[in-house]
């Protein structure tokens, strides 16, 4: 296999990236660094030799091509904070922070994340202490069954992020990539402007 | 009383011992009412809350289950032996395999195999693998030969019973004789009628969609099973599971403390239960399998399509005198309920003194249904609440009028039995006024393309009373802190901060030190399936009983250590007060009987319901919405929900309950339609989240108002609370079906009303007008 093989086999999913997405909108990662590329030949079947570095910790593994980010994290770290709803980009249960934008982790293959920064809702802690936005999800009930939950709280963060002060229309269009069955839209929304409220006034 | 066994799958209510204190009436609460973030929610938003699909056990195993791609063949052979060479793969199942060779049931009535030669469903399970990594197991599903013999479908209820469809079961696709409801003679009333108006109405099949794929994960410890379920009732599966793979309940423990919804769809246990408890016997390592999102579309239960006829009649003054209802509902490929309580609305919700109801339920070749939210009632909403819409309009009287005029005193659908407290007027009148209905309805539709109206429908739910059986300990402990033991699941209703709650109003032990273990047929008390709405009225009464016996234990020890008379101490915020001389008194943590014993345990059981009365939740709920007439598009503005529950036992969780269901019901309204391809394959084509929409945070307004109507039901139980999580949705999608035609003046019968479906209506409205 040369060099192209490996390109396409990961190409393959980052296109799937764009096409797959939900109303969010989530384009697909920008172009792995070159220090970050997969070894030059890789078999079927072969491993990976990947770094990931998940909330601030760096985690040496090997793992297929095939296995996405959000797979490696659930079932091979043991962060089973970020949820599988889908497992093709169209709930945003698994949504985490790459670069400090929101990814659905299973659109996103764990060799595409090497290189990158990824942030999931147990890295929103500060210790025992919950994060100004999962404080705001606590506190508004923001949530029923809870499953969808880490998703949204990583969708909030993201768009915090981007947009601290953000308004109710732009509140709703940078969550609508985030389904919740329980429906519990009407209080995600407040939860949302309650915790850009405690972000600015550095309630974390 | 009818809808009590609804979630009972396994037959007939059981019983349970009488008990506790028989508790009176609260006249006011502290705790109880108040608004409560979740005792849990540290957990669910931290992301340390373990559900069943995040369990990862030491050397465990990924099965995945093979799937029957036609909806309806015959499996004539399988050949496993290129799978078995698949990397990682230490197991294969199929239905010639002995350790597989189970029975099956979807209902009591039809037994099968777990791995049935016969096929009667696109996504019937036909053989299944264990492997190293949840990607070998598919590449060896991928591995697996089969040769169908593929048989003629039908995936339409309405053509299921027509003469030239395929034979689903030997006795033909009708499930048992139509069910008949008659009182009065609907003849005569339709003759003494000014008006007579008939449609027939369609809602389409939806899928319950819970955010938390159906799974588990099983493990052996010799000749014990344990199993992590995401489920609504540890406790049916572990009686399922123990009776399928015939070994003692007390071999099956079932765990379930957090779940990620489920709507009715994980009520019991289901095949793959069996599949992964065989695959772990087989292999002696765990096993975990979920399905994957495209399997759940297909073969974890659905809410049946209805097709519906309906006919109405009524005098010029708004008086009801006949109503008439067919319904043809689809189970699936086996008996499940399909044309089950649609015509309740009609039969109990308005005062009319005749009535007939004729309900089919038929076989199709698609996947079985499963209660779904309020089973039948959004449906039969949907048919009852158009049509009441319609009558109003002919006669010229607002549409809250003419309900109100009809408002029953007593549940015509149980014999004119009393209802132990009705709010149907008020959740009527008091949503009304605070929607500001008679302005907004007189507001002109607009100019331009969006064009406003308003609607509004009213429901009832036939259970929600809840009831035995329920057993809850309580137990306090020497520091004055609680904890709190139930088997119920958490659907994510905030059942356990209710439960905190009864117990922090009657010990004044405040919620951060009550403890709730529940959910694990290992640790805790038996407890019924969370669902029919039914697990604050059945286990709040329990948990108050049970707290009462703690209580009623700690003032007699309290009694004995202050020389005073029991009669005279009373419990308050942790504190045992003399009544007479508020200066005696002694805090929980000094009790010295507390100190010594270390622990002071009550047992709670949940007493019977009163025989006479009928115990029902109310509703009427207002919205208003925006048509685009060029595009068939429709905007739900906001919502307003006046629901009679009872007693409010959170008003946080409350509220929440209630815009949930709002949203789910729009779905109903809008977007949700299983479709399956009727024509040439007779296969679901709308299998994924893109294909089948469910509402997103743009499909619903911000602005939803709860307005619970609160008469708290002492006649009912102990807690005064009735049912909530299902009420709620109940009459949301024909509220919508009635502003889009305030604002178009265009009927939708069917549902969704897709701007698909809304265009042509409109275009040839356009022609008509
Ligand atoms: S979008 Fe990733 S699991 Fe649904
Ligand atoms: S809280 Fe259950 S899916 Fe959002």
């Amino acid at each position: 296999m040369s060099d192209d093989n490996v390109t396409r086999h990961l190409t393959r999913r980052g296109f799937l990236t764009t096409v797959g997405v939900g109303a969010a909108g989530v384009a697909a990662l920008g172009p792995t660094p070159a220090e970050a590329a997969p070894p030059a030949v890789t078999e079927e079947g072969d491993m990976l030799r990947v770094v990931l570095k998940v909330n601030g910790r760096e985690h040496r593994l090997l793992v297929e091509p095939r296995w996405t980010l959000l797979f490696v994290l659930r079932e091979r770290l043991g962060l089973t904070g970020s949820k599988a709803g889908c497992e093709r980009g169209e709930c945003g249960a698994c949504t985490v922070l790459v670069d400090g934008v929101p990814r659905y982790a299973c659109m996103t293959l764990a060799a595409e994340a090497q290189g990158h920064e990824i942030t999931t809702v147990e890295g929103l802690m500060d210790g025992e202490q919950l994060g100004p936005v999962q404080k705001a999800f606590a506190e508004h009930d923001a949530f029923q069954c809870g499953y969808c939950t880490p998703g949204q709280i990583m969708a909030a963060e993201g768009l915090l992020r981007a947009t601290p002060a953000p308004g109710r229309e732009e509140v709703r269009l940078g969550m609508s990539g985030n389904i919740c069955r329980c429906g519990a839209y009407a209080h995600i929304v407040q939860a949302v402007e309650k915790a850009a409220g405690l972000r600015q006034g550095g309630g974390r | 009383m009818r809808g009590d066994g609804l979630y009972f799958v396994e037959g007939a209510l059981p019983e349970t011992p009488t008990g506790g204190a028989q508790a009176e009436a609260w006249q006011t609460t502290r705790v109880v009412g108040t608004r409560q973030p979740r005792i849990d929610a540290y957990e669910r938003v931290s992301g340390t809350a373990v559900y069943p699909s995040d369990v990862v056990l030491p050397d465990m195993l990924y099965g995945a289950i093979l799937r029957c791609p036609h909806p309806h063949a015959k499996v004539k052979k399988v050949d496993l032996a290129s799978a078995r060479s698949v990397p990682g793969v230490r197991a294969v199942l199929a239905g010639d395999s002995p350790e597989a060779d189970l029975r099956w049931y979807y209902t009591r009535q039809v037994f099968t195999r777990l791995f049935d030669a016969t096929c009667r469903f696109e996504g019937e399970a036909v053989a299944a693998v264990a492997a190293e990594t949840p990607q070998q197991a598919r590449d060896a599903l991928r591995a697996i030969r089969v040769e169908y013999e593929v048989l003629p479908f039908v995936v339409e209820e309405g053509r299921a019973l027509a003469s030239d469809a395929p034979k689903i079961a030997e006795g033909g696709n009708r499930v048992g004789e139509p069910e008949v409801y008659t009182r009065g003679d609907v003849a005569k009333g339709f003759s003494e009628a000014d008006t007579v108006v008939e449609r027939t109405y369609r809602t389409a099949a939806e899928i319950h969609s819970p955010m938390e794929l159906h799974g588990c994960v099983a493990r052996w410890d010799g000749p014990k099973l344990t199993i992590w379920e995401t489920t609504q009732g540890v406790y049916p599966v572990q009686q399922r599971v123990a009776s399928l793979l015939d070994i003692p309940l007390s071999r099956v423990r079932v765990i379930g403390h957090y779940m990620g919804g489920g709507f009715g769809s994980k009520l019991s246990a289901d095949k793959y239960h069996l599949v992964a408890a065989v695959l772990a016997r087989l292999t002696a390592r765990p096993v975990k399998l979920f399905l994957s999102r495209e399997e759940t579309f297909r073969c974890v239960g659905n809410r049946p399509p209805a097709t519906m006829r309906l006919k109405a009649g009524v005098k010029k003054d708004g008086t009801l005198t006949a109503l008439e209802m067919d319904v043809v509902g689809a189970s699936g490929g086996y008996p499940a309920g399909g044309a089950s309580l649609v015509d309740w609305l009609v039969r109990d919700l308005y005062l009319c003194p005749n009535v007939k109801c004729t309900s089919t339920d038929v076989l199709t070749t698609t996947g079985p249904a499963r209660a779904f939210r309020a089973p039948g009632h959004p449906q039969g909403a949907w048919a009852l609440e158009q049509l009441v819409d319609e009558l109003a309009t002919a006669i010229g009287m607002d549409p809250v009028a003419l309900r109100v005029k009809n408002v029953p005193a007593l549940s015509q659908g149980r014999d004119d039995l009393p209802y132990s407290t009705t709010g149907l007027k008020q959740c009527l009148e008091e949503g009304a006024r605070a929607f500001g209905w008679e302005e907004a309805r007189r507001r002109a539709p607009g100019r331009g393309p969006w064009k406003r109206g308003v609607g509004m429908a009213a429901g009832t739910w036939v259970a929600g009373a809840g009831g035995p059986p329920s057993t809850v300990i309580v137990k306090l402990g020497a520091d004055g802190s609680a904890n709190l033991n139930m088997g119920a699941s958490d659907i994510g209703t905030g059942t356990k901060t209710v439960m905190a709650m009864v117990v922090a109003e009657e010990l004044g032990v405040p919620l951060d030190r009550i403890h709730v273990e529940h959910a694990d047929t290992g640790t805790t008390q038996y407890a019924t399936a969370s669902g029919g709405s039914k697990t604050v009225p059945t286990e709040s009464p329990a948990t108050r009983a049970a707290a009462l016996e703690v209580k009623r234990q700690v003032l007699d020890l309290a009694a004995e250590e202050l020389k005073l008379p029991v009669a005279e101490l009373r419990l308050q915020d942790g504190v045992v007060t003399s009544l007479k001389d508020p200066a005696l008194k002694k805090p929980l943590a000094e009790l010295g009987g507390l100190r010594r014993r270390g622990v002071v345990v009550g047992v709670g059981t949940r007493a019977p319901n009163p025989e006479d009365l009928a115990t029902c939740p109310f509703a009427a709920q207002f919205c208003e919405v925006e048509v685009n007439e060029r595009t068939g598009e429709v905007r739900v503005l906001r919502f307003l929900a006046a629901q009679d529950s009872g007693r409010v036992m959170n008003r946080l969780t409350y509220d929440n309950q209630v815009i949930g269901g709002i949203t789910m019901g729009i779905g109903l309204a809008l977007t949700e339609a299983r479709v399956l391809d009727g024509a040439q394959t007779g296969r679901l084509v709308s299998g994924n989240f893109h294909d089948y929409k469910l509402p997103t945070m743009l499909d619903v307004p911000a602005d939803i108002t709860s307005l619970p109507v609160e008469l708290p039901d002492h006649r009912a139980n102990s807690t005064g609370a009735k049912g909530l999580g299902e009420p709620v949705t109940i009459p949301t999608a024909a509220a919508v079906a009635n502003a889009v035609f305030a604002a178009t003046g265009v009927r939708v019968t069917d549902s969704p009303i897709s701007p698909a479906r809304l265009l042509p209506l409109l275009a040839a409205a356009r022609k008509e007008g």
